[in-house]
């Protein structure tokens, strides 16, 4: 078949669609956000009738796709590691209910952070629930990691995670595609009570994922995917997961790597390859990527010693991994070439000239000038941004949803005004439930939705709110009179400070929705429909 | 034969479109690829960079190690010299003299111009103008892509193609104007 060019994300994309997967269900998030895209934006998808839409957040995007997994079918979820985290209790609990069809679910990390809150590492979330993880090391295992991950969660009935980071996510490269497997008809679970978890039936479904884990390991003892390579040289031997092993490799690149190497790409972790690696080498080191999961594992062993890695320093403990990182541990020197000259300054991110937000905050500032500082909690989203000189305009920026909750424990502990600034999207992913709170509470907050019609900071995905703001506001029940909505423009400026400033007033629960589509999106959009015309 | 190439700019620069054509060149001539993009939050006006590895050995590290580039691309002076640490003692710094001033600290082009002007091997083209000059003022990256063409280890005709594939969906004109932009850059002197 022929090579394919390929993300990472683009591969596990594919892949899900040639393993025969029925739906697929994300909420979008740097870097797992082009799984769901790829599939959106091939014909398959809508020829093969695979859905494909976007979720309100990373939990209902787990339980469709656990539903879809209960009638038999293959479905995958994609997230970034901190939409885990949302997740989490369907995620744990779906490892009790079991599976009915193939469900995978795919969670991209983000050491070093390039575009998120934490570098939380989710293979010990798979860890924690007690379920196979997989870890591949390049695009093409990827994708081949995708058939096998559907095979195996139907063998055992569990869901299976795949676990990338962003490296990985986001390089290119050539795939040979393997096969095309026809999706699953409606087949409903054998045991009628699996999916229920009352006490009695969780404690028996419990009882069995731990009878289960004997099994997992020797899969993982058995799986292509953990290899053993001997080595002469015994001084040290290498545990290396995922792309930590490409590092090593290239680290080595010309020369002879002489010792013993346990690749890693299974988890539960292999203990007797582990074994062997370890028996006959006088000191291990283990290279992986995240947390030191691995190391912590190993020093659990009393036959294993003098273990090292991100624990002992001998990597550093936060960051992605690279060749030159690995280089320096394995004694090889790196041929840095000229230092970056003096002249040069630093350039971070900040808003696409023309955006919305740059008014919003312009007019929040100047209401909410006479005040003091320390007032604003913003929320995740382009927006953030605003944190960034010359704004400077926002004092926390913790998790999707908290700028509504933290503006409301504010404004209970007697801060005012406790103003919360979110997106649309960020609104619906997890500030509604918030902002009830604030309502049945009547905590004088006042909410900013910057309403840019869409998923700004992700690339312009589908936004499950568009339109429909004023509505859930006053459904949530915040009094209509206090649901304001302004448009941020330079000319309205005055006009905008004026309602933002009566609403900071009012001692209740108030809402300024500041609308304005994202400039990125608009233009997207003007140029289709010149395409179409 | 293997070919590593930092290829850097500003967010919205065009960087992808450079690196989509050099992949495909490379895949028209059966060459191994590895290329790194960024996404998310560094593309709003950010700086950036694609890390391309090209070879005809299988890659196995999707990123380049310090000294090891043959190239640098820098569609944006400054930029360029970001990642001089990755730049090879043999490598070309290969840029745009067209700074994008998007941050108020912006050092004096001058300055910059004559750090890379202190290195052994570079190239400094006026992309913008030469893109301008051939009708496209959108079309520099494709300049600076016919100026690096020579030190990228890809048969020139192929890089050619590749631009042909990566803007047919785009109809003749964007192809033909973004051809003339990649000759321009190659004729450079
Ligand atoms: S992508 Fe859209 S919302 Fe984000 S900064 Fe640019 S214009 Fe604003």
């Amino acid at each position: 078949m022929d090579k394919l060019m390929l993300l990472g994300d683009e591969a596990i994309a594919h892949a899900g669609m040639d393993a025969g997967m029925s739906g697929i269900y994300a909420y979008p998030g740097t870097p797992s956000t082009e799984i769901m895209e790829y599939v959106q934006n091939s014909h398959r998808a809508a020829k093969e009738n695979i859905f494909c839409q976007w979720s309100a957040n990373e939990k209902t995007a787990m339980e469709a796709a656990l539903g879809m997994s209960y009638t038999g079918k293959r479905s995958m979820v994609c997230m970034k590691h901190v939409g885990l985290n949302v997740a989490a209790d369907p995620f744990m609990n779906a490892a009790i209910t079991g599976v009915n069809g193939g469900f995978l679910i795919v969670v991209a990390d983000d050491p070093s952070m390039h575009s998120s809150q934490n570098e939380q590492d989710s293979r010990y979330y798979g860890k924690f629930a007690m379920i196979p993880v997989l870890e591949p090391l390049n695009q093409q295992e990827a994708y081949d990691m995708v058939f096998y991950g559907f095979e195996l969660s139907e063998r055992y009935r569990l869901p299976v995670m795949l676990r990338i980071t962003t490296r990985l996510a986001h390089s290119r490269s050539a795939v040979v595609p393997s096969k095309k497997i026809m999706q699953k008809q409606v087949a409903l679970p054998a045991d009628p009570v699996q999916f229920v978890l009352l006490p009695a039936i969780a404690r028996r479904r419990y009882r069995g994922l731990i009878e289960m884990q004997p099994d997992l390991a020797a899969e993982s003892e058995s799986s292509g995917w953990n290899t053993f390579t001997d080595g002469s040289d015994k001084s040290v031997g290498y545990i290396a997961c995922g792309l930590a092993h490409n590092y090593l490799i290239e680290a080595y690149r010309g020369k002879q790597l002489s010792n013993p190497v346990l690749r890693i790409g299974q988890y539960p972790l292999p203990e007797k390859l582990v074994e062997k690696l370890t028996a006959g080498c006088e000191k291990v080191i283990v290279l992986e990527e995240g947390y030191p999961l691995v190391e912590e594992l190993l020093r659990g062993l009393p036959a294993v010693k003098n273990i090292s890695g991100r624990i002992d320093g001998t990597l550093p403990r936060d960051g992605e991994l690279n060749p030159d990182i690995v280089s320096r541990v394995l004694g090889l020197s790196a041929n840095e070439g000229p230092p970056v000259p003096d002249v040069v300054k630093n350039r971070p991110p900040s808003f696409c000239s023309g955006c919305g937000h740059i008014d919003m905050f312009n007019a929040l500032l100047e209401a909410i000038e006479g005040y003091g500082p320390g007032r604003v909690f913003s929320d995740i989203g382009c927006y953030t941004l605003g944190a960034l000189p010359p704004f400077n305009a926002i004092n926390s920026c913790v998790d999707m949803g908290a700028s509504v909750t933290m503006a409301k424990g504010a404004a209970d502990g007697g801060l005012h005004p406790a103003v919360s600034v979110i997106g649309d999207s960020t609104f619906t992913h997890s500030g509604m439930t918030g902002l009830l709170d604030a309502v049945n509470d009547g905590s004088p907050i006042t909410v900013l939705i910057g309403d840019n019609s869409t998923t700004g900071m992700t690339g312009g995905q589908k936004s499950s709110a568009t339109g429909r703001i004023e509505d859930i506001c006053a459904g949530l029940g915040v009094e209509p009179g206090h649901i304001k909505t302004i448009n941020p423009l330079k000319k309205h400026h005055q006009e905008n400070v004026e309602i933002i400033s009566r609403e900071l007033e009012y001692k209740g629960v108030s809402v300024v929705i500041a609308r304005r589509e994202c400039i990125q999106v608009a233009m997207r959009r003007k140029k289709e429909e010149k395409t179409k015309n | 034969m293997q070919t590593d190439i930092i290829i850097a700019g500003v967010g919205g620069q065009g960087i992808l479109s450079i690196a989509a054509c050099i992949g495909m060149a490379a895949l028209k001539s059966d060459l191994h690829l590895k290329q790194s993009e960024v996404h998310g939050m560094s593309q709003r006006g950010g700086a950036v960079q694609s890390n391309m590895r090209i070879s005809d050995k299988e890659i196995v590290s999707d990123l380049i190690p310090l000294g090891a580039a043959r190239l640098i691309l820098s569609v944006e002076p400054m930029e360029g010299l970001r990642y001089l640490p990755w730049l090879a003692a043999d490598g070309w710094l290969v840029s745009n003299t067209t700074p994008v001033k998007n941050i108020s600290d912006y050092p004096d082009t001058d300055e910059i111009i004559s750090e890379i002007r202190s290195l052994g091997n570079h190239v400094i083209i006026d992309a913008d103008s030469i893109a301008k000059g051939a009708g496209s003022p959108r079309s520099s990256n494709m300049v600076m892509l016919g100026a690096a063409s020579p030190y990228i280890g890809i048969e020139y005709l192929l890089l050619e193609e590749a631009v042909r594939d990566i803007f047919k969906r785009k109809g003749k004109d964007v192809v033909d104007v973004n051809i003339e932009a990649l000759r321009a850059g190659r004729n450079y002197k």
